[in-house]
């Protein structure tokens, strides 16, 4: 597994980890646990999100700093093998 | 993957109920033309894509037909809210009213539930592409006969916003494939299907 791919796998992590509470939240939406949970997983997944943007390209549109080439546009996109 | 944004991609704040005009704008949520079958057709067709510019034409129109799709579920929302029977009646919505209620269902103006039997995904980029750019010329003659019928300035407004995405489609698309026809053999541009045939040596 790839530098590339282990960081990726860390954000999907903390991305789920993230989405999954937020399913609960929407049907208890005073839980302290869970919004502290949530608050939790939110900040580890953006801050990898960063790390990962910065030095693997944009993973939405936007995300690309530069003005001189639209990087969002390069291959591979997630569905294909090497993209995994 | 996909993410909800809370929002619409254009406004849609319409004063007036009006079921007669709301039963003809829903087949552009369900209908053959509608943006449901857009929005499955290009994020289908994009696993058959060779070229990653154009893999990412298709998913950013694909997704943004999901938004239209949305507009479009909001403007027949807006447009049957706090109808009475007789309204109902009127408007000739009421056999609509006896399947769905004013929930949102995709069907056609003439009834018929969405299918996908109103489009295609080949697996070749050209019959996709060449596919694409009728479905985005279909889409705006619709809306222009939505533009004939529909009076209120509340309802034409995003359908004139939604009316001109179809064009940039059609232009965007022109351009996708004209970028695979590039790395094609320009004498013969059927001559293989880049996603499944190798090219054969010269």
């Amino acid at each position: 597994m790839s530098d590339k791919d282990k960081l990726l796998l860390r954000l999907q992590m903390a991305e789920f980890s993230a989405f999954e509470t937020a399913l609960f939240l929407d049907t208890h939406n005073t839980d302290p646990d869970a919004l502290a949970y949530f608050a939790k997983c939110r900040n580890k997944a953006k801050e990898l999100e960063r790390e990962y943007v910065s030095k693997y390209g944009p993973l939405r549109i936007g995300q690309d700093e530069s003005e001189k080439v639209w990087s969002w546009s390069k291959g591979p996109w997630p569905w294909e093998y090497s993209a995994n | 993957m996909f993410q909800y944004n809370k929002k619409l991609e254009y406004p849609v704040k319409i004063k007036q109920a009006n079921p007669a005009l709301a039963k003809l704008i829903i087949s552009q949520f369900g209908g053959p033309d509608g943006e449901l079958g857009a929005a499955m057709r290009y994020l289908s067709q994009r696993y058959g894509c060779p070229t990653p510019q154009v893999k990412g034409l298709l998913t950013d129109i694909g997704t943004e037909e999901l938004s239209h799709l949305e507009m479009v579920c909001a403007i027949v929302y807006q447009l049957t809210r706090n109808l009475k029977p007789e309204e109902l009646k009127q408007g000739g919505f009421d056999a609509y009213y006896i399947d769905h209620t004013t929930g949102l269902y995709p069907v056609a103006a003439s009834g018929t539930p969405f299918s996908a039997a109103t489009f295609q995904s080949t697996g070749d980029v050209l019959a996709d592409l060449h596919e694409d750019l009728a479905a985005e010329q279909k889409a705006r003659v619709t809306y222009d006969n939505i533009l004939r019928l529909a009076d209120d300035p509340d309802v034409r407004d995003p359908i004139k916003f939604l009316r001109a995405r179809e064009i940039v489609h059609f232009q965007r698309f022109g351009e996708g494939l004209r970028l695979e026809q590039e790395q094609l053999d320009s004498r013969n541009f059927y001559a293989f299907n880049p996603q499944f045939d190798r090219r054969q040596p010269r």
